[in-house]
């Protein structure tokens, strides 16, 4: 997802103080809501997102909502799409209010830069990415939770003429000595008319009876087990139709003309419209907008489309691949190292495009209501830029677009996507209809899979090389693939050639190597790419993890005890790693017939080792189990922890071993779980996760546990056969 | 028209023979627990029953559920439905939970037929539902559970 980089875009921007504050509350429909302005963070020059920053229409926009009948409400600034979110985050309020925790509930907010901005990237943007949620709100939704706590006893205080500092809350209850006891829901009123606090403290860690709960139960478990919970594809207007799309066969090819009489005639059609973006087929359903859209003939232009298949790409960038690069990182002198080297070792890895696949297929429900107003309901992973968007198409002004942020089934980095592009349909068909209809847009699976926004493809060259004494003296990686951040508005990523969500992983590559370069190669073609569950570290991880594993056995050392000797000046890797190790067992021999391998990597500033082990079915491996360490600073939720590893290590498993979009004549060949093939559950090991005990400030879980299952599993897999994997996915590899 | 009796309840829609049962119960009927995915009963999000047997809905036209009894996770109960979501709630399975209503309609379907799931049953019988958020440690888990429940 967006970066973790992302503050690099505006240096300084960190700065951003937490302590300077500004408390705003405001009665909303007879409750409390509690919201703050972090002064500073307007004034972040982030230039690409000025267009966007500082929208403010909904004045009521807050971290939490205290409602009469006592349910604490949490105004989530980053989106639920599986990872946990809202529960974080009402774990945080929750905590410094003294709340019950049944009392707890969360939803989607927007529209308020300057209390939503995501803080890791500046603060100039809402957005949810680069597993910052928790990094990104820790301090402010606790002092939310704090200001309306202190909000409510003052309150109580001078109802129950009695001093403030008599009165204790806990599980949802004020009480005093006296007997007086009041739900939260009881003292709103009143509270919400309390001078608002300019200094709350928040509470000492030790205190704290949720954060770090590892019982604590998941917000949302109950919906989602009863079929309850609502997405995008679950919404319903009055008189709303359904919408199908035909995107061009190729990436790049227009529109010269359709014939639409065939599919009018099918039942349920209503019209077929023709958007920037494509055809649409209009529906009072969704099957009927299915079958009509068969009946659609269209011509394109496909001039301009992208022609190549994925396997002369991939000729294309091994060629690339042997050439220098623009310089990510140089250290040393690698040419000289490498020739003076007593043994040189050459691998070359290749990963090829993948899809995100999230089981909902993207959508979104546009409507103009009366007033004007547009509403567009949809996973909105960065409101702000979408609600730019959005009012673009309308030709009207942000301020008169209104969001619903939806949870989502999934995402893994694909509902942020910088031309907003299924909002820009759903927007660009209802007004297509004259504004007449609500309008949903849903990508059907294939379309999904079709339309583009991939995991870009790259190849890695990497040279290495040992001295007499078996040290590793040089080490040299050429990476070559699509930059994802070119010609968006997060542009500014690309810093002297160099995008640093292409090299991130490699060019921090945290070993001790006296004599290190590495080197990037981006390639441009017409497919669409994006940021993919762990963006760079999802190949760089990979191809530093598995050939460091060749040089440790060239070294003839210990794949782990080498990798420790080259973390002394990295504690958080060295400790993952020591962790892992003892946890799995990594001093005995592995258990008959299973083979190990190892892999540490941090992402977003959170740090995974992995030591994953395998048998060999009918020639194929398969894996057994995985042993998991992460270190996140303090772990706000273990248990959100837990399934974000095991999540994120069966999500990185199945790409390694059998995902990949391929193309032919630029024809995406995958259309459906057919062909896209992913993990299941009979291909699902015993994760095992151990979590570091730490009291540094808290980072991401979401994606950090992708990383290094690949190249632990690869590692492995070469214990079991003698042969190195370094064509992705494996299911391409001969043999296996 | 087409009669679908669905929850218990007969309903008349007003669909073409061949209109997948998936859509004629979210579009017609506005039952939306049951997901779609991948319409090729390739991931099992739109997994129902159909005369107590799990079916993907998305490839059963609603031709083939007129006549039979259709229920969908709107409308389990009994004590295997509320075993299987209690261990699914303990367990904490859903992640994003776009999945997991026909997880636990395909999980029902086999604990209605199977008290004791090896590892070995619970992949054959849950393998056609895919988890793209990868919850089928907890998954499984949550079976077993549900069957200890049972087993009680
Ligand atoms: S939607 Fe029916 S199996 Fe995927
Ligand atoms: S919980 Fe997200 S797809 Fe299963």
């Amino acid at each position: 997802m967006l970066a973790g980089h992302l503050p690099k875009l505006a240096p300084g921007s960190g700065a951003v103080s937490r302590r300077r504050f500004l408390i705003g509350a405001a009665a909303v429909g007879g409750g409390l809501a509690v919201g703050f302005r972090v002064a500073g963070a307007a004034d972040s020059p982030v230039q690409a997102q000025a267009p966007f920053a500082h929208v403010e229409m909904n004045p009521f926009s807050a971290y939490l909502t205290i409602t009469p009948e006592g349910l604490v409400v949490v105004h989530s600034a980053h989106l639920e799409m599986g990872q946990g979110s809202y529960h974080g985050l009402a774990t945080l309020v929750a905590e410094e209010l003294d709340a019950d925790w049944s009392q707890m509930r969360a939803d989607g907010a927007w529209g308020n830069t300057q209390a939503y901005g995501n803080l890791v990237w500046g603060g100039a943007i809402q957005g949810t990415g680069g597993s910052t949620a928790i990094a990104s709100s820790f301090d402010r939704y606790r002092q939310a939770g704090a200001a309306a706590r202190a909000m409510l006893i003052a309150a109580a205080s001078s109802a129950w003429k009695v001093p403030k500092a008599e009165i204790t809350v806990e599980n949802g209850v004020l009480s005093h000595p006296s007997g007086r006891r009041a739900g939260f829901g009881d003292v709103i009123g009143a509270a919400a008319a309390v001078p608002i606090p300019t200094d709350v403290s928040l509470k000492d860690p030790k205190d704290w009876k949720l954060i770090g709960n590892p019982n604590l139960p998941r917000i949302d478990s109950r919906e989602k087990s009863t079929g309850r919970e609502r997405f995008t594809i679950d919404v319903k207007l009055p008189g709303m139709l359904t919408a199908v799309m035909i995107h061009p066969p190729l990436f790049g090819a227009t529109l010269k003309s359709f014939d639409a009489t065939q599919a009018k005639a099918v039942k349920g059609v209503v019209d077929v419209v023709s958007t920037p973006r494509g055809i649409a087929v209009v529906a009072e359903n969704m099957w009927a907008a299915m079958k009509g859209r068969e009946a659609v003939t269209a011509e394109w232009d496909d001039t301009k489309a992208e022609k190549r298949s994925t396997a002369e790409l991939a000729a294309s960038y091994r060629d690339l691949a042997s050439r220098p690069g623009t310089v990510a990182r140089d250290e040393g002198n690698v040419e000289a190292a490498l020739s003076g080297a007593a043994k040189v070792l050459e691998a070359t890895f290749e990963f090829p495009y993948l899809a995100h696949a999230a089981l909902e297929p993207l959508n979104a429900v546009a409507r103009r209501t009366e007033d004007g107003i547009i509403e567009v309901w949809g996973g909105h992973q960065i409101p702000d830029l979408y609600q730019a968007t959005a009012a673009q198409v309308a030709e009207t002004t942000p301020d008169k677009v209104r969001l619903h942020v939806m949870k989502t089934g999934g995402s893994f980095g694909r509902r942020a996507v910088p031309d907003a592009d299924v909002i820009v349909e759903a927007v660009s068909v209802a007004k297509a209809l004259g504004w007449r209809a609500p309008v949903k847009v849903q990508w059907t699976r294939e379309d999904d899979m079709r339309a583009g926004r991939y995991r870009p493809m790259y190849v890695h060259a990497l040279q290495a090389g040992l001295d007499a004494q078996g040290r590793l003296v040089a080490w040299r990686n050429r990476i070559v693939g699509q930059s994802i951040v070119t010609n968006t508005p997060f542009a500014g990523l690309v810093k002297n050639g160099i995008d640093v969500t292409s090299v991130e992983g490699a060019a921090t590559i945290p070993y001790a190597i006296p004599n290190l370069r590495v080197e990037l190669t981006t390639t441009e073609n017409g497919v669409p790419v994006l940021w993919w569950r762990a963006v760079g570290s999802t190949h760089t991880a990979f191809a530093v993890e598995a050939f460091l594993d060749e040089v440790a056995e060239a070294a003839g050392k210990d794949p782990v005890a080498f990798r420790l000797e080259l973390l002394s000046g990295h504690p958080r890797h060295a400790g993952v790693l020591r962790l892992a190790a003892e946890k799995a067992g990594w001093d005995r021999p592995p258990p008959e017939g299973r083979f190990r391998g190892v892999a540490v990597a941090e992402s977003f500033s959170t740090f995974v080792a992995q030591i994953a082990e395998v048998s060999m079915e009918g020639g194929r491996p398969k894996v057994e189990r995985v042993v998991c360490a992460v270190d996140c600073g303090v772990a706000v939720n273990p248990d959100m922890i837990r399934a974000q590893m095991e999540g994120g290590i069966g999500f990185g498993l199945g790409a390694i071993m059998k995902s990949q979009v391929t193309l032919d004549g630029g024809a995406v060949q995958e259309s459906n779980f057919d062909g896209y093939d992913v993990l299941r559950i009979d291909e699902m090991p015993h994760v095992e996760v151990h979590v570091v005990q730490s009291t540094e400030r808290p980072t991401g879980v979401g994606e950090p546990g992708v990383p290094p299952i690949g190249p632990a599993v690869a590692n492995a897999v070469y214990a079991a056969t003698r042969q190195r994997m370094r064509v992705l996915p494996f299911s391409r590899a001969q043999g296996v | 028209m087409v009669n679908l009796t669905i929850n218990g309840t007969t309903h008349a829609v007003d669909a073409d023979p061949d209109m997948p049962l998936l859509w004629a119960i979210r579009d017609l009927l506005n039952l939306t627990g049951t997901k779609y995915g991948c319409g090729i009963a390739a991931c099992g999000a739109c997994t129902v029953h159909l005369d107590g047997q799990p079916v993907r809905s998305c490839q059963t036209p609603v031709s083939e559920a007129s006549g039979k009894a259709v229920t969908t996770i709107e409308g389990v109960g009994g004590q295997v439905a509320e075993a299987v979501q209690a261990a699914w709630i303990k367990l904490d399975v859903p992640q994003c939970g776009y999945c997991q209503s026909g997880q636990i309609m395909s999980a029902i379907g086999l604990l209605a037929e199977n008290r004791r799931p090896t590892d070995a049953d619970i992949d054959a019988a849950m393998s056609g539902n895919l988890c793209r958020c990868a919850t089928y440690q907890r998954i499984r888990g949550a079976v077993k559970e549900a069957a200890k429940t049972l087993g009680a």
